[in-house]
């Protein structure tokens, strides 16, 4: 029987992954229908980045009523008078948290690519046995060695700038030229290299930022307006990249409005055959098939989406025969760190607004030499040196005013992004009697750090301070953010990869291993959350790669 | 709707903790609550755009009148304050005219730009709490405005490249 909305691939949510997704199945030539629950974003055209702050009728800052109808968006890093848009309105889309959850969400076509942090660091062969070697989570089904050709495949086209430096636990790779690194920080690395013997050391932030032209993208042009969205094009979003290269094609069907209510399984053929999707603007249902799926609607929604998605053969959520949907959920504790002051480079100033800084790879349990009792696994810094004109000062009048034209010292800080342990306990669930205007089921969190976590933000504080006062810092102070979990906005784990199927979700090949032709490539595949901030590289690597299983697959007969 | 009640509410409440209201009212201090114009009627805006100026006065560069911080402050307090804040700073005004009319027997645009001086200046000195909010959006509405941006500061909305280690204060 040939379907009415048929279509050879559907892929749910245009974010990071779903973005790459979209672009790999349509460029291999597949017709591919792409949904999205929120409205269209389209580059350049939907951008606010051009305004200047004097045109902002707050001139960037937040209001009392983004406070009110988003408590939680609101409080995200760069959540401000433009970036606005880009989040979700936290009324219209509540969650439960059993424990404090910070969800950060952005419900467009670009999803959270928008505004994401654009840091891209590669898991190394430490972060793929990690698991496997102390006994936290399940191992992960690959190695590195798995992954890096498409590390080196995606890279180039997302435009990674950075430095090769050689080192195992932080693996290189196609990079354009780093951000160049100021006068204080090049001094302080200096100092750091010379002064640690356990191989602390200061190198360029990785960041997703172009010092390079890409087609008709970038190069960066030092605004300091990422998350306004990006006119120039200087940092890779799926709305700068990934989409247009998969419209292009002209396989590509995009449906934003497209809420996402559940896969269908077929019982019969014991496959997935295609979506129920809730219009958001008319609340009116409409079914879409395919012969396979690429579940890509970011962590948590994808957990929405398994388990809102029963049927007789899967009653506990589709392919949740393992009973590990949704559990397992990890973010990274983070936002510890130490700050200093330098004395000097005094005739010496910064221009333009880097959208990266400099970056410490990991040095705690990364050898015989340099492992700890104190906690497993590692995490690192990211960080940066600065000088400005000084904000405010004492008086008023032409003295003050003069005053404020004068710079400040140089200062430096570097804050820790570290590894969440996964725990069966830390577990998102659909709650039994909520829900939201389409219908969904409420999500209800239940996670948080544990004595790992606790113990390696201490960790965090006082190698911070040793590192700048190593680097020449003086008046080092220490700080603790104190973040809850969800605020590093790294989400991972309720579908995750392993060999497996009493265990896992996901086999090697980020497929279902009940449901063989629905694969997810979003940060819910993820085995274990890593040392290093910048998860995404990863799942566009994951993404590209289980595109190219799932064509030859198909090519195969295997998945039909 | 909602907003233009908690503000009525707002107003409600300052209104009888005024002393010497009806002299601020003779100035034509009433708040007229957002209906168009933001928090701040406009005498109250000429008020702020005193206060300004009088924090960051002309000199070679534009002053923070001629920026129209008081416009800017009347939008911030009213859409970007909390309710806290609104009331430090919406009692501020009054309690600032209060004391100007204490010192020098005139409310405080009558007063010359050496009283008005000297008044913001013991007032810094003093940390006193509603000043610091006056002078903060003062500073903040100057330096994002299109004069004091551009003629105070060197604004650059697309630098192009990032230099480390320069000798030319990019400001």
């Amino acid at each position: 029987m040939k379907y009415k909305n048929t279509y050879d691939a559907i892929v749910i949510g245009t974010g990071i992954s779903g973005g790459w997704a979209a672009k790999e199945l349509c460029e291999k030539g597949l017709k591919t229908l792409v949904l999205e629950r929120g409205r269209d974003v389209k580059h350049i055209v939907d951008y606010e980045d051009l305004k200047a702050p004097w045109e902002l009728p707050h001139r960037g800052l937040k209001t009392q009523e983004d406070i009110r109808l988003s408590p939680i968006q609101s409080g995200v890093y760069n959540f401000n008078e433009v970036s606005r848009k880009y989040f979700v309105k936290d009324i219209d889309h509540p969650y439960e948290q059993v424990k404090p959850f910070e969800w950060a969400r952005g419900y467009q076509v670009g999803g959270r690519s928008l505004i994401w942090g654009r840091q891209c660091y590669r898991r190394s062969e430490i972060d793929f046995a990690a698991n496997s070697k102390d006994g936290y989570g399940v191992d992960w089904p690959i190695r590195y060695k798995d992954i890096a050709p498409w590390y080196d495949y995606v890279e180039p086209f997302v435009g990674v700038s950075g430095s090769s430096e050689g080192l195992p636990h932080l693996p290189d790779g196609k990079f354009q030229a780093p951000m160049p690194m100021n006068c204080v920080e090049k001094e302080v690395a200096s100092r750091v290299k010379k002064g640690f013997t356990d191989g602390r050391m200061i190198i360029h932030g990785r960041t997703a930022n172009h010092t390079q032209r890409i087609g008709t993208r970038g190069p960066c042009l030092y605004r300091g307006k990422c998350e306004s969205g990006c006119s120039y094009g200087g940092y890779f979003s799926s709305n700068s990249a990934t989409l247009p290269a998969a419209m292009e094609t002209g396989n590509m069907v995009l449906r934003p409005f497209s809420v996402v209510k559940e896969i269908i399984y077929d019982n019969e053929k014991q496959r997935a055959k295609g979506v129920r999707v809730i219009d958001s603007e008319t609340f009116e249902e409409h079914e879409y098939f395919s012969n396979v799926i690429f579940l890509n609607a970011s962590t948590l929604n994808t957990t929405l989406i398994l388990l809102n998605s029963v049927s007789e053969a899967f009653p506990d959520g589709l392919g949740n025969g393992s009973g590990q949907i949704g559990h397992n959920l990890m973010d990274m504790p983070y936002g510890a760190g130490a700050r200093g002051n330098y004395e000097g480079f005094e005739d010496k100033y910064t221009y333009g607004a880097r959208p990266t800084g400099i970056f410490v790879p990991r040095f705690k349990n990364i050898n015989k030499a340099t492992e700890t009792k104190d906690f497993l696994r590692g995490y690192t810094f990211q960080g940066g040196a600065g000088r400005g004109r000084i904000g405010n000062a004492p008086g008023v009048g032409l003295e003050l005013k003069d005053k404020l034209k004068e710079a400040g010292g140089w200062s430096m800080g570097i804050t820790a992004w570290g590894e969440h342990l996964p725990y069966y306990d830390n577990k998102v669930t659909l709650h039994r009697e909520k829900k939201d205007k389409y219908g969904m089921p409420n999500l209800q969190i239940d996670c948080e750090f544990k004595e790992n976590e606790k113990a390696m933000l201490k960790d965090m504080m006082n190698s911070a301070a040793e590192i700048l006062e190593m680097g020449g810092l003086k008046n080092v102070e220490t700080y603790n953010w104190d973040k809850i979990p969800g605020s590093c906005i790294h989400e991972t784990g309720t579908a995750r990869m392993g060999s497996d199927p009493t265990t896992s979700v996901l086999n090697r090949w980020n497929q279902m291993h009940e449901v063989s032709n629905v694969f997810i490539t979003d940060g819910s595949a993820m085995a274990s959350s890593g040392c290093t901030p910048g998860p995404s590289i990863t799942y566009m690597a994951l993404t590209a790669r289980a595109v190219d299983f799932a064509v030859k697959e198909m090519k195969k007969g295997n998945i039909r | 709707m909602k907003r233009r009640e908690a503000l009525q509410k707002a107003g409600f409440m300052f209104g009888g903790t005024i002393a010497g209201g009806s002299l601020l009212f003779q100035a034509g201090f009433r708040f007229n609550y957002g209906d168009g114009e933001g928090f701040f009627n406009k005498a109250q805006i000429r008020f702020l755009n005193e206060v300004g100026e009088t924090i960051l006065p002309e000199s070679d560069t534009p002053g923070a009148k001629e920026a129209n911080v008081g416009e800017f402050m009347s939008v911030v307090v009213r859409d970007c304050y909390a309710p806290q804040n609104q009331k430090i700073f919406i009692d501020g005004m009054d309690k600032l005219n209060i004391l100007c009319k204490h010192t020098y027997q005139k409310l405080f645009v009558e007063c010359n730009s050496a009283q008005r001086t000297e008044l913001l200046s013991k007032l810094d000195k003093e940390g006193s709490e509603y000043f610091k909010l006056m002078k903060s959006l003062t500073l903040t509405g100057y330096f994002t405005s299109k004069l004091g941006a551009t003629q105070f500061l060197n604004y650059s909305p697309a630098p192009g490249r990032y230099e480390g280690c320069t000798t030319e204060r990019p400001w």
